[in-house]
């Protein structure tokens, strides 16, 4: 989000589409993610020259091409870094960058880790499909123990990466979840939008060629109650259609599930989820999946400084009062006169 | 009390040129005392050349070989161009500062010894079994030895300071001798000293106390023995204000200059690295120059952010040293792909690896040159010398948006490091390129990969109404840019990308720098060999040998007459800090006899070295042109400074064996 934002500019859905052929594998996840952002921008106000996708490399990152706005396609892992400059070189402009689990977190994970410390202002939407696509399904980071794949005909042996409790763990101010086919899911893209700073998405996403319905425990329609926890600020945790809710186990300090009877939460002792709780949100991006349902929403928001904001303030204070001349600047230093008489002071 | 051992040679009393070396412990304030030193020559009007040389250790063991620090200085009356080869006074602070710098020392050139670091530990530290000030080693020089230790502590009582502190004044008592033997001002030191400590007054009377002493030690000095005054006359320089710059220096006054002739907001990325970081830290107090510095996570961060930034209408700008310049390479390809200005600093080291960080060499050539996945042209420009660098820099902004491309600038540590005497330009003589962005599609539609007649394409900031559009790393359809892997398009956009750069040649015309066009000889060179080949064929020609010097700074692509004038010669010699790289595509483009002259000791040519070569293709002797030049321990930088494992070298020796 930028404070361009104020200026609410009207576009359809139409307009954020470009003429270049889409060429995901029929049924990917990526599709829904981006009739998702292209339904978000124009609720948003979002102007297509302000706005920048920004991506780097894999099946996610060829997203750019296909949004109506100006985009960067860049190189494997680094669109947190060619973003970072795009943003302190004209802060007017809306940055969103593209990535995935390979992508972000393998090859780019350096450059996700310190963008968000850093906290640019920008979204970050990482689609997560816990396998290599683009390079024909090789385990990535994020694949769970025991994934078979080219490289692993055995099964992966690596522990996975938690995309979300990594970015919160970088000092991330701003962690959303969602998955590709979820109505809720323009929603949490329109918070990050307006969290000032990094905000980041960790979106499921369903690779039918190489892992397909790998989320289909949470996401899909039957097992929706069971699997789906959606947080809302100031709303208490509860899922299975209100008959369950996440409590805090205080003897341990952990999260545990509760039963909730004929709909009195507060007996059940539900956390009522604040989205500035940081403390609440690391329990809630390492939740479990199983023993837990998917923690998915807004888990995080609470914003501060952004980076390209302070770089700004920084260069004004350190201007202030002085005049460029150029002529000054080369003549600067112990300096000395040659005269037709010999040097002097 | 000075002894005084020998005598039995004179330092010439008004010389053309003089050659000092300053020499001490790490911790003894060498750099500073070379750079002060430096300073007061200037301003004497002497025509100068520097050349630090120190550990690759912050804090290397104190009073060890390998903790030497050195500062050397070459100044003179007519134009100085190398750091001298061989030192006529060499200031050696203790016993391993004159182990491993007294062989390089001229036969009857002046030693001044501090005797109070001579004891029993620093001797065993140095690997000296006796006291060669006593054991009549140093027979073929000339010693001044006295115990400057205790003359410092002496000068600095009244102050109350701690014998540490005390002692920390040595070098500017050893200053203020140098200063008296070459008869300079000491104000401007004074001067400088009050405002380096105008939070500690004490400490800054202390200094100049040690600073007046050792002038004073000088002048009653004189009436004992060897120790004289030398004068050396002013340079005849054009009038005009100077200054002294570094190769650093310079490349980030080049930068801002050139960003501000384009017309354009600067964007630095960088990533720390030995000899590269003096740039980041100059141009991180510039920002009122509408400069935005960023120091990222790492090199490629640091690169991929300047292209970020070019992107968005600024002039990205990217600074390293080869390793550094390796982890680069991925996103340069990507610069060239999606045609984006870009300038890339390399300040080159010894290599491979982590190589010698703090030594000199020229072999990053082909990294710049070829260094890349796929077809990936990139112009490649070389700095001559410290002041040159500016030039350089201003030049490299000028391609990079004139042509929509990356650039590489080449310097190197000795270029970052040293220091000379800069004529300080006129601004206003410097012809802005002022930058366009397109603001309106063309006729018929947005065409990002459109050319105009020098096959650049438009910059398109984000931010513009209308002319929404995407770039990336995959191959783009002639014109529209839109993705397109077909073999026309990549066959004709390879082309085009080649014929871009090779049409920056176009106007770049390659001057002669020393004698004719023709002739029997021609010494190429390009980068910091610039001093040692200008001063061998000067001499070379004064012999009377027809010989010529051409100096090449567009090392990609290669001036449009390179190839004419380079076979207007009988023999090409080309001297290289590497194994023969610029040869390699000299040879390639022209299909030349460019005979190499090799030197990868992390040290830069000598003269004579040079002078040599160019003998010997007028010796008669056939075959024995070119070749490779051997290291040797006699010459800055020494070897035995700069192992991170602190070993000495085989080929060290002490200075009995020279």
């Amino acid at each position: 989000m930028n404070e361009m934002t104020t200026i609410k500019v009207e576009t359809t859905i139409k307009d954020w589409e470009t003429d270049q052929e889409v060429r995901w594998c029929p049924g990917c996840g990526d599709y829904a993610i981006l009739k998702a952002v292209q339904r978000t921008l124009p609720e948003l106000g979002a102007d297509p020259r302000n706005t920048v996708f920004v991506s780097g490399i894999g099946c996610s990152s060829r997203f750019p091409y296909y949004v109506e706005s100006y985009g960067f396609h860049t190189i494997h892992g680094r669109a947190p870094a060619v973003a970072t400059g795009v943003k302190l070189a004209n802060p007017e402009l809306d940055v969103w960058i593209i990535t995935g689990d390979g992508d972000g977190l393998s090859i780019g994970g350096n450059h996700t880790m310190h963008i968000l410390r850093r906290n640019l202002d920008c979204q970050i939407l990482l689609f997560n499909n816990e396998i290599y696509g683009l390079t024909k399904g090789q385990y990535s980071p994020t694949s769970r123990e025991g994934t078979k794949s080219p490289t692993s005909p055995l099964g992966s042996i690596d522990h996975p990466a938690k995309p979300a409790a990594f970015a919160l763990g970088s000092g991330g101010r701003f962690i959303g979840r969602g998955f590709d086919v979820s109505k809720n899911l323009p929603d949490v893209l329109k918070a990050a939008y307006r969290h000032k700073g990094a905000a980041f998405v960790e979106i499921f996403q369903n690779c039918i060629v190489y892992n397909k319905d790998v989320f289909a425990d949470f996401t899909e329609k039957k097992n929706a109650d069971e699997g789906q926890l959606w947080c809302e600020d100031g709303k208490p945790m509860l899922f299975s259609k209100g008959t369950k809710g996440i409590t805090l186990d205080r003897e341990h300090l952990c999260l545990k599930v509760v039963e909730v009877v004929d709909g009195d939460w507060q007996a059940a002792d539900v956390i009522v989820h604040d989205v500035t709780n940081r403390s609440v949100a690391h329990m809630l991006v390492e939740m479990p999946f199983g023993l837990f349902p998917m923690a998915l929403g807004v888990l995080y928001d609470d914003p501060r400084p952004s980076f390209d904001e302070e770089v700004g303030h920084q260069h004004l204070k350190a201007i202030s009062g002085k005049k460029p001349d150029l002529q000054k600047l080369v003549s600067q230093g112990e300096t000395w006169t040659v005269t037709r008489g010999g040097p002097e002071l | 009390m000075a002894t005084i051992l020998d005598n039995k040679a004179e330092v010439d009393a008004s010389p053309e040129t003089v050659v000092v070396r300053f020499a001490g412990d790490s911790g003894d304030g060498m750099q500073l005392t070379g750079g002060q030193f430096t300073l007061s020559t200037a301003l004497a009007g002497n025509d100068l050349s520097t050349f630090p040389d120190f550990p690759a250790e912050i804090r290397a063991p104190q009073g060890t070989l390998f903790g030497v620090s050195a500062f050397q200085i070459n100044f003179g009356s007519s134009a100085i161009t190398t750091a001298g080869d061989a030192p006529d006074v060499l200031v050696a602070m203790n016993p391993a500062a004159l182990k491993t710098n007294a062989p390089d020392l001229k036969p009857g050139g002046l030693i001044i010894a501090d005797t109070g670091e001579f004891n029993r530990r620093n001797l065993d530290k140095a690997k000296y079994e006796t006291n060669p000030i006593e054991d009549g080693s140093l027979a073929k020089w000339q010693v001044l030895a006295f115990d400057i230790s205790a003359l410092t502590l002496e000068s600095v009582k009244p102050f109350g300071l701690g014998v540490k502190d005390a002692l920390r004044c040595k070098n500017m008592w050893t200053l203020g001798l140098a200063l008296w033997m070459f008869e300079r001002d000491r104000q401007p030191l004074v001067d400088w000293l009050k405002s380096k400590f105008a939070r500690n007054p004490v400490l800054a009377d202390a200094n100049i106390a040690a600073l007046n002493a050792g002038h004073a030690y000088g002048e009653t000095a004189e009436l004992s023995g060897p120790l004289k005054q030398i004068h050396v006359q002013p340079a005849p320089v054009p009038d005009g204000l100077y200054r002294t710059v570094t190769g650093a220096d310079a490349i980030s006054l080049g930068l801002v200059a050139g960003a501000q002739l384009a017309g354009l907001p600067m964007f630095f990325g960088g990533y720390p690295i030995t000899p590269a970081s003096a740039i980041l830290h100059s141009l991180s107090k510039l920002k009122e120059y509408d400069v935005t510095t960023f120091q990222a996570e790492d090199e490629i961060a640091a690169i991929a952010s300047a292209i970020g930034a070019s992107y968005a209408g600024s002039l990205g700008v990217t600074s390293s040293s080869g390793p550094g310049i390796a982890l680069k390479g991925e996103a340069m390809g990507l610069a060239i792909m999606t045609e984006l200005p870009l300038v890339i600093i390399n300040s080159q080291r010894g290599g491979p690896s982590t190589g010698l960080p703090t030594k000199t060499e020229q072999s990053d050539l082909y990294q710049a040159v070829y260094g890349r996945n796929g077809d990936a042209p990139m112009p490649v420009i070389a700095a001559r010398s410290p002041s040159d660098a500016f030039d350089c820099a201003i030049e490299a902004c000028r391609i990079a948006t004139q042509y929509m491309t990356p650039v590489m600038v080449l310097t190197d540590g000795y270029i970052a490091n040293a220091a000379e005497p800069w004529a300080v330009p006129d601004m206003s003589s410097y012809a802005p390129f002022p930058t366009t962005f397109l603001t309106e599609a063309q006729e018929g539609g947005l065409k990002p990969y459109a050319r105009d007649e020098k096959l650049k394409r438009p910059w398109i900031k984000p931010g513009t109404p209308g002319l929404m559009h995407r770039i990336g790393g995959i191959e783009k359809e002639v014109d529209t840019g839109h993705i397109n892997y077909g073999s026309e398009n990549h066959q004709a956009m390879t082309e085009i990308r080649r014929d871009k750069v090779l049409g920056i040649a176009r106007g770049i015309r390659q001057q002669v720098d020393q004698g004719t066009e023709g002739g029997d000889l021609v010494v190429v060179g390009w980068g910091s060999t610039f001093g040692p080949i200008s001063q061998a064929v000067r001499r070379a020609r004064a012999a009377g040998k027809d010989v010529s010097h051409v100096h090449i700074r567009h090392i990609w692509p290669l001036p449009e007459n390179l190839e004419a004038l380079l076979k207007s010669y009988k023999n090409i010699l080309v001297p290289e800090m590497n194994t023969g790289q610029l040869k390699t595509v000299l040879r390639d483009q022209y299909l030349v006899d460019a005979r190499p002259l090799n030197k990868v000791s992390g040290q830069p040519f000598r003269i004579w070295e040079i002078e040599k070569a160019i003998d010997a293709f007028f010796d008669g002797v056939p075959g024995n042109e070119g070749g490779t030049v051997p290291a040797d321990h006699t010459q800055l930088p020494n070897a035995v400074s700069g192992y991170d494992d602190g070993s000495l070298k085989p080929h060290v020796h002490s200075p009995q064996s020279n």
